[in-house]
């Protein structure tokens, strides 16, 4: 550990910049164009703080001599900076913001990188009693009509318009005392929720990773268990568009791209556990073509009004 | 018995560091991940202060020694600066450095230097103010003296310096202490930043703790607090001590 800490300190003295140049030294040869380049990813927390972003980004960086900034936050706020030309590539899971944001032009090259699900959490003695049920709407619903406390991300997340759209779903404005928006992440959610002995929407991944500190218990499956399609959460990957935002390091956002939903990207993402579960299941490829995951859902080249 | 204590412990302090790595110690981190940190915090703070107390000294003695007609209206502005709001002022940042902002050729979004901007806007207004306050309670006779003895205008500024020496490190310590401690404005213009081998960019002890409190691991948020009121005790008294090594002659 000495010895670790001692490099530490010389490389420091040189510089983080310096830094970066070392590396780029040992993988210059032969190899032009990207090296010593800072490609700057805007993803959600759920990513990030299962800790497969580390997981994928370090062979990436090692292979092209390149950093990636990881920053995350709730996926509507990752898209906002890529909107604001301030990332070169997003990967998020809100499917109908991630349209949006192509069909305004702002991302392109879209592809389906992996999916998980998310799960209705509450505590072991159920109050509402919605344990075993087979629909999430019906689960929602039930919490409403008993008015017991159910504890929203409120952050513009993937997770939050996932509720929201379950919420629609079930025809249910929720409101009152019971329903609380915290505006926080998943993990401090799930915190809130077992000191109170109440409902959330988290995804599978998070729960997972939170599980031995809480008494919150799974009472709705999602589909990788064999729960509701509903409650599916893929996770998606998009380019910012460089005839918009001049500045993006558009090569770079493809290799990155190209990297995660390669062979070696997609069996990290399947090989990647944590307390022994695997928390992210890979779909980019396929022998099938999948032509959706390029357009936004629905889209038809007839449909003159989605190209607006 | 100490073989089961030794048993006991091993799993909790595995369980705290999740992808982490290797450990340091029973700390539940790897140490180049909070080395790196403690030093993106020093040296953006500060950078940061530094910058302040050059641009505050000189702001503090003129309107110290001058009188003018809306000198009060300076003081109070000055004052009032030391309420802004971080997250405001690293709203402003954002939107000035971003891409889209006037200053986006620049590329400093996401970057140690945005975060020294805001934390310069920050830290100013404390320094200015209380360092304001420290100068003009020197004692009008040590000026007159400083005068009267022939000083320039340098050596009269010196002198009251000297003086007021105490209260202008307490003006620094309150810039550094509202810079080092703002987790607002860091978090909107540095992005709280770490590479994937674990070493910092743009993130600091206050960011890192927000990011363990997202996460709901209060546990190793309270370690990075216990760092952080370390590392500002440890400011604190270095600088004091300076401070009384002016005095020993």
């Amino acid at each position: 550990m000495k010895i670790q800490r001692r490099e530490f300190v010389a490389a420091l003295g040189v510089g983080t910049t310096g830094l970066a140049g070392c590396t780029a030294f040992g993988q210059n040869d032969g190899e032009a164009g990207v090296t010593g380049e800072t490609l700057t990813l805007t993803t959600t927390t759920s990513t990030y703080d299962t800790g497969l972003l580390d997981e994928l980004n370090a062979p990436f960086q090692d292979m092209y001599g390149v950093t990636v900034d990881a920053i995350s936050k709730g996926t509507g706020a990752a898209l906002e900076t890529a909107r604001n030309g301030d990332s070169d590539v997003v990967m998020v899971h809100a499917r109908s913001l991630e349209d949006d944001f192509m069909r305004e032009g702002y991302g392109v090259n879209r592809r389906d990188i992996m999916f998980n699900d998310f799960v209705i959490v509450g505590p072991e003695d159920d109050p509402a009693g919605i344990a075993g049920m087979e629909s999430a709407t019906e689960a929602l619903a039930t919490i409403a009509e008993e008015e017991v406390t159910f504890v929203s991300r409120g952050d513009n997340s993937g997770t939050h318009t996932k509720e929201l759209a379950l919420w629609d779903e079930a025809g249910v404005d929720p409101g009152g005392d019971w329903y609380q928006e915290t505006g926080q992440g998943m993990g401090q959610v799930l915190n809130m929720t077992n000191q109170q002995s109440g409902y959330t929407l988290s995804d599978r991944g998070t729960y997972l990773s939170r599980r031995a500190d809480s008494n919150l218990v799974i009472l709705v499956q999602g589909p990788i268990e064999g729960g509701p399609d509903s409650l599916s959460n893929p996770y998606g990957i998009m380019a910012v568009n460089p005839a918009v935002h001049e500045n993006v390091n558009y090569d770079l956002s493809m290799a990155y791209i190209g990297y995660i939903t390669s062979p070696e990207g997609q069996e990290r993402i399947a090989e990647y556990t944590a307390n022994g579960e695997q928390l992210f299941f890979p779909e980019a490829l396929s022998e099938d073509p999948d032509f959706e995951q390029y357009v936004p859902e629905g889209w038809s080249a007839d449909d003159s009004d989605e190209r607006a | 018995m100490s073989v089961e204590a030794a048993v006991d412990i091993g799993p909790l302090i595995v369980d705290l560091s999740v992808g982490r790595g290797p450990l340091f110690a029973d700390f539940p981190f790897e140490s180049q991940y909070v080395t790196s940190i403690i030093r993106v915090s020093l040296y953006v703070s500060g950078i940061a202060v530094f910058l302040s107390t050059l641009v505050s000294l000189p702001i503090a003695l003129v309107v110290g020694f001058t009188d003018f007609i809306g000198k009060r209206l300076v003081t109070a502005v000055i004052n009032t600066g030391m309420g802004f709001p971080s997250v405001v002022v690293g709203l402003v940042v954002l939107f000035t450095v971003s891409n889209q902002g006037p200053l986006g050729h620049l590329n400093l979004v996401f970057t140690k230097e945005a975060m020294i901007i805001s934390q310069v806007i920050l830290a100013t207004p404390p320094i200015t103010g209380i360092s304001l306050a420290a100068v003009s309670s020197v004692d009008e006779s040590v000026r007159d003296a400083a005068y009267a003895m022939g000083g320039t205008r340098l050596d009269v500024a010196l002198v009251v310096v000297k003086e007021a020496r105490y209260g202008l490190a307490t003006a620094v310590l309150a810039g550094f202490g509202r810079a080092i401690s703002e987790v607002g404005s860091v978090l909107i213009v540095g992005g709280n930043i770490a590479g994937a081998n674990g070493i910092s960019k743009t993130r600091t002890l206050t960011t890192a703790i927000r990011q363990e409190a997202r996460q709901g691991r209060y546990d190793t948020a309270m370690v990075l607090g216990a760092v952080l009121l370390v590392l500002v005790l440890v400011v604190n008294a270095l600088v004091m001590r300076l401070g009384d090594g002016g005095t020993v002659r």
